[in-house]
Order: C-alpha cells, then sequence, then structure tokens
C-alpha cells in the first residue's frame, strides 16, 4: 500500500514494513534534545524512576538555549542541574554559553539531525528539521526522559495534509509568508494530530532557510509534524555536515491524504499574525496604521543567516524609528559570526537597532527584550499569545524578516515597498 | 489499579472507582500554555510553586479563587502552544482532578497521560456545563454528571495504548516494564 513520506519514516523506525494513521508505535528514536525549561524536568522525571544510563550519549542533545545567558538564580540552577547529569552521563551534545545557540537552529548546523531521521525533542518547535526529510517532533519532558533512558517513544501514527505551492512567489515573499498564510487558512488547530507535507515548485525553490520557517510552524496549526521531501537543496546542506548516514525518503504516488491544499505562490502577500493567535492574519500591507514600540528579529523560526540579510537589505542606509527598539538576534554562534563577516553588524548598528548574543530570550518573554502594559511589537517569532513577550496587556505581531525591518524603520507595521525599499538585483 | 503507581505522587491515575465531584471553571477554545502558566514562571519546576501562578495571565485571581477538587472545563485546543510539562503539572499542582474539553493539543494530551492528569474528550459535557456548576465525574466509566442541572453526558473511551500507560501508572514505569528496547 502506497505511504506517505511520514509513515515510511515511522514503519521503519517502528521496525516496520508498513503503518498506517492511527496506529500506535513504538519507534526507535534517532536523537532526542531537550532545553533549559523541559531537560530539567525530565531529568528529574529520570532519576524518580530509577533509570541509571542512558541509550546513547552521542543521540541526546541537551542546549539550554531558553534563557541563556542565565537571567536569574533560578535559571542558573536548571542549567548547572544539566551541566552536572550532563557530565554524569557523558553527554556529547551539552553547551554552553560561547558554544549554545538557538536549539532548533543549532542543532540541523552542527549535523546532529538530516533525512530519514525520527527526532523527538521536548520543545514544540522541534517540528523544524521536518524541513530536512526527516520526521521530528515536539514532546514533553516525560518523554524526553523515557528516550533518554530507553531510545524509544510511543507515537499514534498520524494522518497527512498535503499543502502544494505552485509557481513563483511574489516579491520579498519568503516561507515565514507561505506558513503564516496556510495557518492563517486551517486554523491555530487545522491540523491537529496531522502530519503537514510541504511540496510544489515554489517550495522546492526556496532555501534551506526558509523551509526551516516553514516546517518550525506546523505545531502553530496543531500539527504533529511538517516535512519537505529532501531534494538537491537538502543534500547539498547535509553533504559534509550531518554526521549520520542520510535516508532520503518521499511519499509514494498514490499516498492518501485527509486533504489536499493546491495553492499559487503567486497569491500569497507578505503576511502578519495579529494578537492573540497565530492564525489571525492579515496582508501586512493592510496594517499600516499600526504603530510599535519594539521589532525583535531572531528565533528558531526566522534567526538563521538568511533572515538576517534580510533584514539588513531593508536596514541598510536607514535608522530604526525613534520610538521603535530593534533588537536583532543571530541563532548561533556560527550565525552571528558570518553575519558579522558580512559586514550585517554594521548596518544593523549604523541603523541603531542591537545585536544580541544567541538566545531564545524575548520569544518566550524570558529575557532581553520584554514588553511593558500596552506595548506593541513586530516579531520574526513564533507566537503571539497573551503576554508571550511580556505583560498581559501587550500584544505581538508575527511577520517575516522583511516587514519587521521594514515596521522598525516606519514606526509602524510596513512592508519595504512602503518604506521604499529597492529590491538588491 | 492507580494504587500502586509509583510515579504519582498526586495519585490522580484514573482507574478504579475513580469518582471526582467539584465546581467547574469554564474556559474559551485555543487556551494555549502561555496562558495556563506564563513562561516567566518557568524558571520553577515544582506542582506547588506553579500552581500559584495557574491560569493567572487569564485571570489574575484565579490561583487564589481555584479549589482544590475543582474541575477545569474548555472547549476546543486546549493545551495548545508550547511543549512545557509544567502546565499539566500546575494544573495538578492546585489539586484540580481532571481537565474536560471538545479536544486537546496533541502535545498536552501526550504530557497529561505521561504525567497522569486525567482528560477526558467531551464536547456535548462542554456545552453542558456552567461556570460554577457541580459536575461529578467517574473516571473508570468516562460518565460525567452536571448535579446542578441533571444531565449526564459520555466521554469519548480511551484508546486501549492509553488505558496501558494509565495502567501502568505513567509513562516511565510502563517503559520500564517493556524492558530496554
Amino acid at each position: 500500500m502506497p505511504m506517505t513520506i511520514t509513515e515510511k519514516i515511522l514503519a521503519r523506525a517502528a521496525g516496520r514494513d508498513a503503518v498506517e494513521p492511527g496506529d500506535l508505535i513504538m519507534a526507535r528514536v534517532d536523537f532526542c534534545l531537550g532545553n533549559d525549561i523541559t531537560a530539567p524536568v525530565a531529568i528529574d522525571e529520570f532519576e524518580k524512576a530509577g533509570f541509571d544510563s542512558v541509550f546513547d550519549p552521542d543521540r541526546i542533545a541537551l542546549i539550554p538555549d531558553h534563557f541563556t545567558p542565565n537571567k536569574d538564580i533560578k535559571t542558573a540552577q536548571l542549567v548547572k542541574q544539566m551541566r552536572e547529569f550532563s557530565a554524569r552521563h557523558g553527554i556529547t551534545h551539552f553547551y554552553d554559553v560561547g558554544r549554545v545557540g538557538v536549539e532548533h537552529a543549532l542543532l540541523p548546523e552542527m549535523g546532529l539531525v538530516g533525512p530519514g531521521d525520527v527526532v523527538i525533542g521536548a520543545d514544540s518547535h522541534t517540528c523544524t528539521y521536518g524541513a530536512l526529510g526527516a520526521f521530528a517532533t515536539g514532546v514533553g519532558s516525560t518523554d524526553l526522559a523515557g528516550a533518554m533512558a530507553t531510545g524509544q517513544v510511543w507515537f499514534r501514527v498520524p494522518e497527512s495534509l498535503k499543502f502544494v505551492f505552485d509557481g513563483e512567489l511574489s516579491p520579498w515573499v519568503t516561507g515565514k509568508d507561505l506558513i503564516l498564510y496556510t495557518i492563517g487558512n486551517i486554523g491555530v488547530d487545522g491540523a491537529l494530530y496531522m502530519a503537514m507535507e510541504f511540496a510544489g515548485s515554489a517550495i522546492s525553490g526556496l532555501s534551506i532557510d526558509s523551509r526551516f520557517s516553514i516546517a518550525n510552524m506546523a505545531i502553530e496549526a496543531g500539527g504533529k509534524n511538517g516535512i519537505i521531501a529532501a531534494d538537491a537543496t537538502t543534500r547539498a546542506y547535509v553533504e559534509g555536515r550531518f554526521q549520520r548516514e542520510p535516508v532520503y525518503v518521499e511519499s509514494d504516488a498514490g499516498a492518501e491524504y485527509v486533504h489536499t491544499h493546491d495553492w499559487r505562490a503567486a497569491d500569497v502577500p507578505l503576511m502578519v499574525a495579529k494578537p492573540h493567535l497565530p492564525s489571525n492574519t492579515q496582508p501586512a500591507a493592510d496594517l499600516t496604521g499600526t504603530r510599535i514600540d519594539q521589532v525583535v528579529i531572531g528565533s528558531c523560526t526566522n534567526g538563521r543567516i538568511e533572515d538576517l540579510r534580510m533584514a539588513a537589505e531593508v536596514l541598510r542606509g536607514q535608522k530604526v524609528h525613534r520610538d521603535v527598539r530593534c533588537i536583532v538576534i543571530p541563532a548561533t554562534q556560527a550565525i552571528w559570526k558570518q553575519a558579522m563577516n558580512e559586514g550585517l553588524f554594521d548596518v544593523f548598528l549604523d541603523a541603531e537597532a542591537v545585536v544580541s548574543a544567541p538566545t531564545c530570550g524575548p520569544c518566550l518573554g524570558g529575557h532581553m527584550g520584554i514588553l511593558a502594559e500596552g506595548e506593541r511589537a513586530v516579531a520574526t517569532t513564533n507566537r503571539n499569545f497573551v503576554g508571550r513577550m511580556g505583560h498581559p496587556g501587550s500584544e505581538v505581531y508575527l511577520a517575516g524578516p522583511y516587514v519587521a525591518a521594514a515596521s522598525a524603520v516606519a514606526g509602524h507595521i510596513a512592508t519595504p515597498e512602503q518604506i521604499g525599499t529597492r529590491r538588491a538585483a | 489499579m492507580s494504587a500502586s503507581a509509583p510515579n504519582n505522587e498526586m495519585g490522580a491515575v484514573p482507574g478504579g472507582s475513580a469518582v471526582f465531584a467539584g465546581h467547574a471553571w469554564t474556559f474559551g477554545r485555543d487556551v494555549d500554555t502561555d496562558l495556563i502558566i506564563a513562561a516567566r514562571y518557568l524558571n520553577m519546576k515544582t506542582a506547588e510553586e506553579l500552581a500559584a501562578h495557574l491560569m493567572e495571565d487569564a485571570d489574575p485571581e484565579f490561583p487564589q479563587k481555584v479549589r482544590p477538587g475543582d474541575i477545569l472545563v474548555a472547549d476546543e485546543n486546549f493545551g495548545c502552544g508550547s511543549s512545557r510539562e509544567h502546565a499539566p503539572m500546575a494544573i495538578k499542582g492546585a489539586g484540580i482532578p481532571v481537565v474536560i474539553a471538545k479536544s486537546f493539543a496533541r502535545i498536552f494530551y501526550r504530557n497529561a497521560f505521561n504525567t497522569g492528569l486525567p482528560i477526558l474528550v467531551a464536547p456535548e459535557a462542554v456545552d453542558g456545563i456552567n461556570e460554577g456548576d457541580e459536575v461529578e465525574v467517574d473516571l473508570s466509566t468516562g460518565r460525567i454528571r452536571n448535579l446542578t442541572s441533571g444531565a449526564t453526558f459520555e466521554a469519548e473511551p480511551l484508546p486501549s495504548f492509553m488505558q496501558e500507560l494509565v495502567a501502568a501508572g505513567g509513562l516511565l514505569p510502563y517503559l520500564k516494564g517493556r524492558g530496554r528496547g
């Protein structure tokens, strides 16, 4: 029977020839991860359950990225617990300040996750790695504890939804706009428990960074995973980088989908998701009356080098509006160095934006850019729930890097065209 | 069958003759985990500490108003957003024995079963319960009675795998029982 890419990867991990939606399976985990919020709880559960060793110290990443550099004594204690656990069990991939980056940018960059993998992470945006043709999904701390101990995790095999974007993208439109468009169309539980498979000529034409932005936000539609079959772009990214053997998988012809959305890429404008749900979308060009106080450019959704280049393209020769704080957060040390070497920091600093150390920080209202009551931010992040970036009376508008940078200059939501940015050749 | 559950200090594993009765707190759809427990409190990780801030951004007085034994009732997609297990921990910490909703977001659903917070999918019950109603829940049968109105509802039955997890006392005892893969 024909299977989808998600079904094929899960069948292999369950040691079966075939699976179908609804099957409950125990799957082998190729890689698992936790962060400074979720790993300490997982460590507590691991120890309370009486496990004394991990299944494979090379296949676990413990990444203290959310409150890094430690924002207070309590978070310092959490990271200390991770550091000590990592030392005790010989965990290879524990990264502290100076080496750490935002987990879902860091792991692919280091080649720790790749095509054909089953990856679980105690972080909902673990679905990011689906951009490489992996099955990757977010779980809780107890699931992580179980995986660290046994290398296994239970899954209900998900039904699949297919999203086909064909044709050329409009100017300035990126992967972020495609995923906001998708979530706006199907709603925050439109893909509940399901796999979201993205395909079509517009997806094939996207860079790997733009694909990460798409897979990253599958969870914001309730999806179990987002996935894009590996192609030449993926191979070019993983070759010489991925530390294990890639397994290239694609959906069979005739595989079953609950629904297939066929969309023209050209119909997708620059998008913004208004408070307080990622599905509350509207074209950015319609929101020019919305004044803002802060812009955040970074996160596991849009903190990669392509995102920083896009922001710099708009900010070059401009000044951030006097009423706006603009915070740029390269997602990893490698991205930070590359941005610096490409001269992007000159652009940001000349524009009077600030460049932060890699951290999740403000995205989840952790630190490094918290909003006061009544303040409004445009952020390239992934969630705009009540209180997400600070005071419960503050607001977050989600957008891609072009709109975020243009809004920083304008002092209100704006597109690059609206502030007169000329397209680089 | 919950009597020997080693991993659930709250003793809240469904099974046997677990019947709870309490007052209902009702919420709308898409209650996200930031609303259940805001990230500014995620530098803590005990149920007691977290319970002191449960649903604070929805209602700053909620942690003071909610009483042990009270029941949460919500519309669709309860627990959407982040993977934080702190959300079910905070709910358990407040002494809430069960959450009833029209549907649950998937990571919250896993976390609830893995950690032993009983949750029931019962769309008709959600429509038939008002805030403050006294509600009785029998976890062994999935029967929900609104004692205020007299109406009775049935929750969707648990898949057999979930029943095995519950019977084992949560995920980790279950995995230990299977031995290492």
